[in-house]
């Protein structure tokens, strides 16, 4: 399966000195090096809310109790 | 507290009013029995587990899974969560309409929201994830009987097994409130399929040492021959943390899901599943989640490279060992003694030592533990 990209522009100065930092390294291209930054940027920024409800965690609450891993 | 996988945990099992009317339903719906390692599946899908997925996956993901490691959405994923049925079975069920899946005995767990058939190659699933096509691998054999078409769509769980082990079954929400309860803001994961052995302590209070605390978190679901049994596995912790842990340190809970025995794709999904149940790191030592030689010892570690978005920390280990000289477990980073300095922490070692009744050295096992396993009449599978 083709893998899905799109293109997207840097100058020309930053491309190349990506080109020198993955240089003998594993990163095979100027393009997974970005991703790879990019991915690693956005995992930072990731937000997400974890709301139980006050009922469900009374519940929860009382069952971890009940097992002794709450005292 | 780290955010599941994907931003919010999935919640797909069936409570109250929903749960009564889905049941009414199910008598009218076609029915596919699914064995004991898919039910598992689809309740950790349904728990939170397996979050983001809200159900089996469908071509495009399996497809990007296989070929990037990653769902459409490029979040990490590695393993396929999928659900086979044969050619006529598959041809009873209609896209778009609900089917409901049944354990063994014939009971229904839950309905599958059917929204796509699709067919696969097995030589290609198993070479992607396990590397290999070498059906003596228990993972290759296991995708060489499977069924020609995957069934793919969201579920809804309409019942919780009981397993022989609930007193040790923690969801997801489960866990989170539990640490946020203990005060823990950072928590190792430690992933095992074993008895502890003193190695496996001393990786486990190294990482203790800069986190708040440990999930112990044994898989409980088939395995291989020699393994040890389940229910020694928890007994042989328990004793463990019984005799030699800070009670406010430690939790235990069981993970019921099948090995693959992937090796270093099934290290990140084992990374990405104890994220959900939040934990902040997770220990990943030689040859995790391997099999046989089919890995490198330390390819596990490795491939975590690919993935500076997992949001989960590895804590990478080199195997342990006990040098007589420097009277201590150490490993090849800080210790220089010759191999005849070393005991190794040998599993079959182990193993012949309590087949044969013998009690292994205090090197090497805690005798609490291993009084604890030679108590059982066969502690092993076969």
């Amino acid at each position: 399966m083709e893998k899905e990209s799109l293109s997207v522009s840097i100058p020309t100065s930053l491309y190349k000195k990506i080109e020198e930092v993955i240089k003998g390294t594993d990163i095979p291209s100027v393009s997974s090096y970005v991703a790879k930054v990019l991915r690693e940027k956005l995992a930072q920024e990731e937000t997400a809310g974890e709301a139980f409800s006050k009922e469900d965690e009374e519940k929860v609450k009382e069952r971890l109790k009940a097992l002794g891993y709450l005292d | 507290m780290i955010h599941p996988h994907g931003g919010r945990l999935t919640e797909r099992v069936l409570w109250g009013d929903r749960r009564k009317e889905a049941l009414d339903r199910v008598k009218t719906l076609p029915v596919l029995k699914i064995p004991a390692e898919s039910v598992s599946d689809v309740e950790n899908i349904a728990t939170g587990v397996f979050s983001p997925l809200e159900g089996f996956m469908g071509k495009a993901d399996f497809r990007n899974v296989l070929n990037e490691m990653r769902l459409q959405n490029d979040l990490p994923w590695t393993i396929p969560i999928v659900l086979d049925a044969g050619r006529e079975e598959a041809a009873r069920f209609q896209e778009g309409k609900d089917i409901v899946l049944q354990n063994e005995s014939g009971r229904p767990v839950a309905i599958l929201h059917l929204e796509e058939k699709y067919e696969f190659d097995c030589d290609e699933l198993a070479e992607k994830v396990f590397l290999t096509m070498d059906r003596a691998h228990p993972g290759v054999a296991k995708v060489a009987g499977m069924k020609e078409v995957l069934l793919a769509g969201a579920i809804d769980v309409l019942e919780i097994s009981p397993t022989p082990f609930d007193r040790y079954k923690l969801a997801p929400k489960e866990t989170r409130i539990l640490f946020r309860e203990k005060g823990w803001k950072t928590v190792v994961a430690f992933q095992t399929r074993n008895t502890p052995h003193i190695g496996h302590e001393y990786v486990q209070k190294t990482a203790m040492t800069f986190t708040d605390g440990i999930f112990v978190n044994p898989v409980i679901g088939r395995k291989k021959k020699g393994d040890f049994k389940d229910e020694v596995i928890l007994a042989s912790y328990d004793e463990l943390i019984k005799h030699y842990y800070l009670k406010e340190r430690a939790v235990m809970a069981i993970l019921q899901m099948e090995m693959r025995y992937a090796g270093p794709r099934e290290a990140i999904h084992h990374a990405i599943v104890r994220k959900n149940f939040g934990c902040t790191h997770i220990i990943i030592g030689r040859d995790h989640a391997g099999v046989g030689s089919y890995y490198h010892p330390y390819a596990a570690q490795d491939i975590f490279e690919e993935f500076p978005d997992l949001g989960i920390v590895p804590l990478f280990f080199r195997a342990f060992y006990y040098c007589r000289k420097c009277q201590s477990v150490v490993n090849e980073k800080i210790c220089p003694h010759p191999p005849s300095e070393q005991i190794q922490f040998s599993g079959t070692k182990i193993r012949d030592l309590l087949v044969n009744g013998q009690v292994p050295p205090p090197e090497l096992m805690r005798p609490e533990v291993a009084k604890i396993i030679m108590q059982f009449e066969n502690p092993f599978i076969e």
